[in-house]
This record gives structure tokens, sequence and C-alpha cells, in this order.
């Protein structure tokens, strides 16, 4: 039973994270019918603005500060500046591409993740950097009963996943922006037609999505502690599997996927093995796209006309 | 054929189409279109398939623009003016085949259409489409893609009046319906110009449309053929053979 628990703890930070990923794949497709796979990559560069702010305010042995401020500015830099990279990338990148063939964009897409990790890797070399998360926040806090650890880490990291995503659905489902993505997702020429401003909506999709894996990079760095410039490939796909298995375009079912997904692969891990991990997850991934591509969450448009 | 001066005296230009030409690409869509709608008219453009209807309409709400030609608004040039500053001026339009947002509620398709307001005005705008189609505050909450034609037509007719429009563009607002929820339809838009709104409609069922209209205006291939009064344009030979083609 420990055991169990223990994975399922296990699967559910890392859940935290696919969702968190698998959220703003999901966004940037509903608006723009794009897969966008440079979105990995900014979950990478959330981890090293993250490691950068940690080292600014005098490294994890010495901080300078305590340690709840530096967390906050480590998210709100590492989501902020992730977001206004997600912004510029569509900017440049998709918006030009907009009424093109939908294989120009996906194409570009590519490059801009090869760019992505191309730069990083030149300015910050191979190497991995370590985030020594242990020598600023103790392991021992947390939940100890017997065999079973659930550290503050993890807690925090499950904790601040869900809050996360409850803010963007209420977000989505409440205000005018969110009515107005979902307006542009549904009907860009028909929400076009009523006046609201579809460049806006679609920069403000890219923001929020691109912050939600900037700061996901940046709860990797902590739970993981090992960072380097190839970190977003892996996790890009595994998203990207999470958001079709919930339904891509879906925003609950992109949750319900990169949960699920992290479950999985725990479970996968601790009683079989870690040999198999990315063969089963893949497996789910074809499976669904042959079985139900519209996913678990993803409702088969029905248009009366 | 009609002319200017058939048109009924004193009439002052709300929107004012002056030698509009739009091409797509290399393909001319409108060669030099002029059309008027005064203040408190409801005026028809009637034409077949292809004829330049619905870019014409596209051209006033400003999602086209046009390669030469003015578009003007009360007497001010807003040919270069965006989307939003246009339908913040007054101008609204219920689209063809009324392109609901079919996944969000009757409630949420009509807060969008008060997207460009401040929201001081938003209770008493949704009251209004309310009293004018008290079956879309009974349905408030339900999907806009759940209801029967006739119930979405009005959600679009809602949708649009919640800026509150000078000018209705109607784009065949008979398209899909059966007869008599287009009966139906034609006597909403008759009440809502009643209400003081200018409606510039486009329409294959010319009988139908001249029917309620003051003026009408038939398009062929991007040309403008015939003008004139309703009552005369339903009488006149000239419609029926510009409809069955020259």
């Amino acid at each position: 039973m420990t055991k169990f628990t223990q994975e399922l703890v296990n699967g559910l930070t890392q859940g935290g994270l696919y969702a968190l990923v698998a959220l703003g794949y999901s966004m940037v497709y509903g608006v723009l019918k794009l897969l966008n796979f440079a979105h990995g990559d900014l979950y990478m560069v959330g981890a090293f603005v993250g490691y950068f702010v940690l080292q600014w305010f005098g490294g994890p042995t010495a901080l300078a500060v305590p340690v709840p401020i530096v967390l906050l500015a480590m998210f709100l830099l590492a989501g902020g500046g992730v977001g206004a990279l997600g912004v510029a990338i569509e900017r440049f990148a998709y918006r030009p591409l907009r009424d093109a063939p939908r294989i120009a964009p996906l194409i570009t897409a590519l490059g801009v993740s090869f760019l992505l990790e191309n730069t990083m890797l030149l300015l910050f070399g191979a190497s991995y950097r370590d985030y020594n998360t242990s020598a600023f926040i103790s392991f021992s806090t947390g939940i100890h009963i017997g065999a079973l650890n659930i550290d503050i880490v993890r807690i925090m990291v499950i904790v601040l996943s869900v809050a996360l995503m409850i803010g963007l659905r209420l977000l989505v489902s409440r205000t005018q922006l969110g009515r107005q993505m979902r307006a542009v997702a549904s009907d860009r020429e028909a929400a076009e037609m009523l006046g609201i401003n579809v460049d806006y909506t679609i920069s403000a999709t890219f923001f929020l999505g691109s912050a939600l894996a900037g700061i996901a990079g940046v709860m990797a760095g902590l739970v993981f502690n090992q960072i380097y410039t190839l970190m977003g490939f892996i996790i890009g796909l595994k998203a990207f599997t999470a958001a079709v298995v919930g339904g891509i375009g879906s925003i609950p079912g992109a949750m319900l996927g990169g949960f699920l997904i992290g479950i999985a692969e725990a479970f996968i891990t601790g009683y079989v093995s870690s040999t198999y991990t990315n063969l089963i997850v893949f497996g789910i991934l074809i499976a669904f796209m042959i079985l139900r591509p519209s996913g678990l969450l993803g409702r088969v448009q029905l248009q009366k006309v | 054929m009609a002319t200017a001066a058939n048109r009924p005296a004193g009439v002052n230009g709300l929107l004012k189409l002056d030698e509009i030409t739009t091409y797509y690409g290399q393909m001319r869509i409108l060669e030099a279109i002029s059309l008027e709608v005064g203040s408190g008219e409801l005026v028809c453009l009637l034409g077949g398939n292809a004829s330049g209807k619905s870019t014409t309409l596209k051209t006033v709400l400003g999602i086209v623009r046009p390669r030469s030609g003015r578009v003007l608004l009360a007497g001010e040039d807003v040919t270069s003016w965006p989307v939003p500053q246009r339908i913040a001026n007054g101008i609204a339009i219920v689209p063809e085949n009324r392109r609901l947002f079919g996944d969000m509620t009757v409630r949420e398709n009509l807060e969008l259409g008060a997207v460009l307001g401040d929201g001081g005005t938003f209770a008493e705008d949704l009251g209004r489409v309310h009293e004018l189609f008290p079956r879309l505050h009974e349905r408030r909450n339900q999907l806009a893609g759940t209801l029967s034609g006739g119930e979405q037509q009005m959600v679009a007719m809602g949708r649009a009046l919640m800026s509150r429009p000078r000018l209705l563009l109607m784009d065949e607002p008979s398209m899909g319906l059966s007869p008599a929820l287009v009966q139906q339809n034609f006597r909403i838009i008759k009440e809502v110009h009643e209400s003081g709104v200018s409606v510039l409609m486009v329409e294959q069922n010319a009988t139908m449309a001249l029917s309620i209209a003051d003026r009408g205006y038939v398009l062929s291939t991007g040309q403008i053929v015939l003008e004139g009064p309703a009552p005369e344009l339903l009488k006149s030979e000239d419609l029926k053979r510009a409809y069955l083609g020259r």
C-alpha cells in the first residue's frame, strides 16, 4: 500500500507537469489549429530562467533572501519571461503564416524548436546544471508515515499545478478574455465580425500557455534537480500525448490527460520496469490516434446548417 | 432602368459606398459599386450566386478592404477604419449561416456581441434583446448549437443588436430556414427596422426581401445593374431579366 501511494504521488507530481505543458499545447491548437512543437522547449527555457534567478539570489547554498521570496521570484520571472517569449514566437514565426497551408506553420514550429534548443546550447553549453534543491529546502519537511515519504517540494508542485489549472479554467469559462479565446478557437472570422481583436486574443493565448510551460520548467528543476538544454524534447512529446489522450483543444482534457499519463508512467516504472515506460506511453498515443482520435473529452463537432 | 432620380427625396446617407472596387487576389469581385442607405431605411441588395453581395457587406464592415473607392458612415470616411472601430460607431452584422459559437451558451453568444462595450449598458441591452426574443431568455444557459434553426437566427440577431447598431447588415437571412421560419424572420427584421435601426440586407429571395424593403439594388457579377424603390422593382421586368442573366 505504501508503495502504491508513493507511486501515486510520483505520478501526480509528474502528471501535474505534463498537464501544465499539455494545456499550452491544447490552447494553441485551439486558437490556431497548430501543433506548436516548440512548446516543450519553452518548458526548458523556464527551467533555465528559474535556475539563473536562483543563482542571482546567491545560489542554493547561500541565499540572500528568504526561500519563499526566491521561489516566488523564480516562478514569476519564468512565467512572465517565457510567456513573453511565446508571444514573440507567435508574432514573428507564426503570424506571417496564419493564412498559409497548415503544413507551413507546423514545419516552422519544428524550426523554432531547433532554434530554441541550439541557442540555449550555444549560450549555456551542453552540461547539466543542478538546482540543488535540498540545499535550501529541507526534504525532511512534508508528510512522512513509515516508509511513505511525500516531501514538501512534491506537495508544492501538486498544489501549485492544480491551483494554476483551476485559475486557468475560471479565466477561460468566466472572463471576457476567456470567452474571446473560445470564440476565436471556434470561428475566427465570426469573432472578427463581432469586433473581437483576434491578434490580441491569440497573443494572450500564447502568453498564458507559454507561462504555464515556463512555471512547469521551474517545478521540474525543483523536483528533479537536473536541467539541460534538450530537456524540453521528451516532455513536449509526452505533453502532446497527454493532450491527444484528453482531447486536443479541450482544456479539461489536457489536465486529465496530463495526470493520466503521469500516473501511468509512475506505475509502469514502479511495478513493471522503467525500460518499458516510453514504449507503453507512446503505445497509448498510437492507440488513441487509431481508436479515439477525439480523445477522452474531445467532442466530435457537429455543425447545423 | 431606375436612376438616382427615382430615389426618395431627402434621404440623408447613413451609409454611402462610393465607387467601390474590390479584388480577391487577381479576381475582381466588385466593380465601381455605389450605393446608399438612408437613415431609417431598409435597403436590400439582390443578386444571384457569386454576384458580390456578401463581399459588399464585408466591405462595409471592414473585413474586406476595397482596392479603390470610399466607404462613408454618416458622412465620415471610414474606408481605412478597422472592424472594431466601425462596430463601435454603429455597424453590426448578422452573418450568412448565422455563424454562432455552437459550444457556447446563448448568454455567452450575446455577451460576445457586446465585446466592445464598456459594460455600462450591458444589462439594458440584454433586456432589450430578451424583450424582442423572450425565447432567448428561456434558453439563456443552453448551448447555442443545440437550438433549432429559428432560435439560432434569433441568437444571431440578438448578438448583433447587443452593440446598439445604427446600421444592421443582414447576410442572407432566409438561408437554411423553412418557409414558415423565413416569414417569422422577416417579421423580426421589419420589427427591428421599425424600432429605428437602418438595415442593409443581402438576399436571394427577391420577392420576400422587396416586400419589406424601402429600396433595392440588384447586383450582377460585381456591378449594380438595377436600382429603385421596392414596389417598382417588384413589378420590374428588368429584375427578372437581371436574375435570370441577360
